[in-house]
């Protein structure tokens, strides 16, 4: 790794000491820069690659076949008609829809409570690192650990939830009914997630120039003004980010339902569902349907969010 | 911002929130933990240890004795240790060149790694357990380090441009024309002012692989190469209605003092990280 470095090092000399990067390069040199980047980069996108685009061009090549790994050798072409029993599946426009419902409710929890946190942690002047290090537990606990614990706590039989809620009959079973056991994964999925979601939030707090806000305080505007027509407006990347970054990761959840219901009463998430065809089953055909279906959901969302949000900030905008 | 006493006092029970919400959770697994198991067994509702007679480290010398759950965390230290070591050394020269150099294709690299970042991972575990069983990777420490390389390039190559862009690169020159040699330069100037970002990198990187669950109970069969969260999963069987509750407790904190402790030591390195990659960019 060192000798790359004096490498580098070396090439840094004599382009710093030729001037500025912009400045018409000679050709020999941008070439030489040119073959040093594309090297350097190389092996990241190998690795990337290796395990994304070349799998997930397999998983496309396999959905066409009817194929089980129980009886490999009956692999036979069958074109597009996975797909078809996949989107005609009631199963799955239900999985669908129980995961769309884990996305929203979650990220929008997360953003109205990591707000909070955000403003909180901005303000507050003592005990700061206190507060930095037990914000960062959540986030680097186990999702699986968080499952259980959530699990537990929800539990009528060893938990505590039951007791502290007024009002709630002790016996009181979470994980029997579809409703309150979704409520029991979010969470611990909110629970988990909300701090990585406060920590984004307080980035783009930061860079808010507290002028501004003193500005709009002087010119009379109310906490609640300053807050909508100051501050918010003028964090929207690191909102984007922060709900683009949640909402991809929310839409993918699988760990706390495989820990908490294993996917009964109807708590089941599409990558459940996808895993439980592939993995459980064997059936890599249906299974690497399911796959691309669940690849092709997350570019829409990735593209809908996108799309939203600019719409959103441009209304919010007009109206300020 | 002004301090009215309204806001200061916000503040302090915004402040006061926060740590019952990180806290509470952790609190709760811990007490768990030392609930004992014919309690939990009879049920034993209630948060205190002492509502499930108290079983001091009872549990913790189980689990500690469990051959698989030795294994388990062997198998996740090796695992989490190799992949944050490859991959921070890749995304190194990839920041570095994305950051000083000016090449084509620098943007693609910047725009592949996010839309990596943002993969549904459970879609390619079909395919990889197919590869990986064709090619023999299937169930060894290899078949998960590829894996959570790939998966922790884009977040450590983003952290690192990030911190790459802010060196003030000019100080090399400036050591050299004081007399160093281009080594001394890079070691004793170029060194120390990028390894805080080096050392964020790798501690998410490190995060990531030793969270990881959909990798490790897909790509793993037996104890050989299964990580911690999957065995933890895996401890008893498939009923997840009728578990040795506290006995898992204690495995889950087991599990969770080497976050506890890089936490606690690398605090701001931490939030410095998470924020630069995402927001900056």
């Amino acid at each position: 790794m060192s000798s790359t470095y004096i490498a580098t090092a070396g090439e840094e000399d004599t382009k710093v000491k030729k001037g500025p990067k912009k400045g018409k390069p000679e050709s020999e040199r941008s070439k030489a820069e040119n073959t040093l980047g594309r090297n350097l980069v190389l092996p990241a996108i190998i690795v990337m690659l290796l395990v994304t685009a070349f799998p997930m061009l397999r998983a496309l090549y396999l959905s066409l076949f009817s194929y089980s790994l129980t009886a490999p050798e009956d692999r036979e072409f069958v074109g597009l008609s996975n797909y078809v029993t996949a989107l005609s599946d009631p199963l799955f426009w239900r999985d669908t829809g129980v995961t769309v419902l884990y996305m929203v409710v979650t990220v929008a929890v997360e953003l109205v409570i990591g707000f909070i946190f955000a403003m909180v942690m901005h303000r507050v002047i003592f005990a700061r690192g206190i507060i930095r290090t037990s914000i960062l537990i959540p986030y680097g606990i186990i999702t699986v650990v968080s499952g259980f614990a959530w699990q537990f706590a929800f539990s009528y039989q060893n938990g505590f939830v039951n007791s502290w809620i007024p009002g709630l009959d002790t016996t009181f079973n979470w994980f029997a009914e579809s409703t309150p056991a979704i409520v029991a994964i979010m969470v611990s999925e909110i629970w988990k997630t909300t701090p990585f979601m406060s920590l984004l939030l307080l980035a783009g707090l930061a860079q808010v120039s507290e002028d501004m806000i003193e500005a709009a305080k002087v010119d009379g505007a109310t906490w609640w003004q300053r807050l909508w027509k100051v501050i918010l407006p003028n964090m929207r990347a690191a909102i984007m980010v922060a709900v683009l970054f949640r909402a991809l990761d929310a839409y993918r959840i699988f760990d706390n339902i495989f820990v908490m219901t294993a996917g009964a009463v109807g708590t089941e998430s599409i990558s459940f569902l996808t895993y439980r065809q592939t993995i459980e089953q064997f059936q890599l055909g249906i299974g690497s349907a399911l796959s691309v279906l669940l690849f092709l959901s997350v570019l829409l969302i990735a593209y809908l969010i996108v799309k939203l949000f600019k719409v959103d900030l441009a209304a919010a905008r007009q109206e300020g | 911002m002004r301090n009215n006493a309204s806001t200061r006092v916000g503040t302090v029970i915004g402040a006061i929130l926060i740590l019952i919400w990180c806290l509470l959770p952790v609190a709760w697994i811990i007490s768990l933990s030392f609930k004992s198991q014919t309690a939990i067994t009879n049920g034993s509702p209630g948060f205190f240890p002492a509502d499930g007679d108290g079983a001091g480290w009872q549990n913790y010398q189980d689990v500690l004795a469990n051959d698989q759950f030795r294994r388990a965390i062997f198998n996740s230290i090796g695992i989490s240790l190799i992949a944050t070591l490859l991959s921070v050394i890749i995304a190194t020269l990839a920041a570095y060149a994305i950051a000083r150099l000016d090449f084509p294709g620098k943007k693609l690299v910047l725009t592949m790694a996010l839309a990596i970042a943002m993969f549904p991972v459970v879609s390619l575990v079909g395919p990889l357990f197919d590869m990986w069983r064709t090619i023999g990777l299937y169930d060894t420490w290899p078949g998960l380090i590829i894996p959570y390389m790939s998966f922790t390039l884009p977040l450590a190559i983003w952290t690192l441009s990030a911190f790459f862009r802010e060196i003030p690169w000019e100080l090399e020159q400036a050591a050299q024309v004081d007399g160093a040699t281009s080594w001394q330069a890079f070691r004793k100037v170029i060194v120390p002012l990028a390894a805080p970002g080096v050392f964020t990198a790798a501690i998410l990187t490190f995060f990531f692989a030793w969270n990881d669950f959909v990798f490790g109970i897909s790509l793993t069969s037996t104890e050989r190469a299964r990580p911690i969260p999957a065995a933890l999963s895996f401890f008893v069987g498939a009923d997840p209605f009728n578990r040795p509750a506290s006995l898992l407790a204690a495995g889950a904190v087991v599990s969770t003092i080497p976050i506890i402790i890089i936490v606690l030591i690398f605090q701001r390195k931490i939030v410095a990280g998470l924020t630069s990659g995402a927001v900056k960019g």
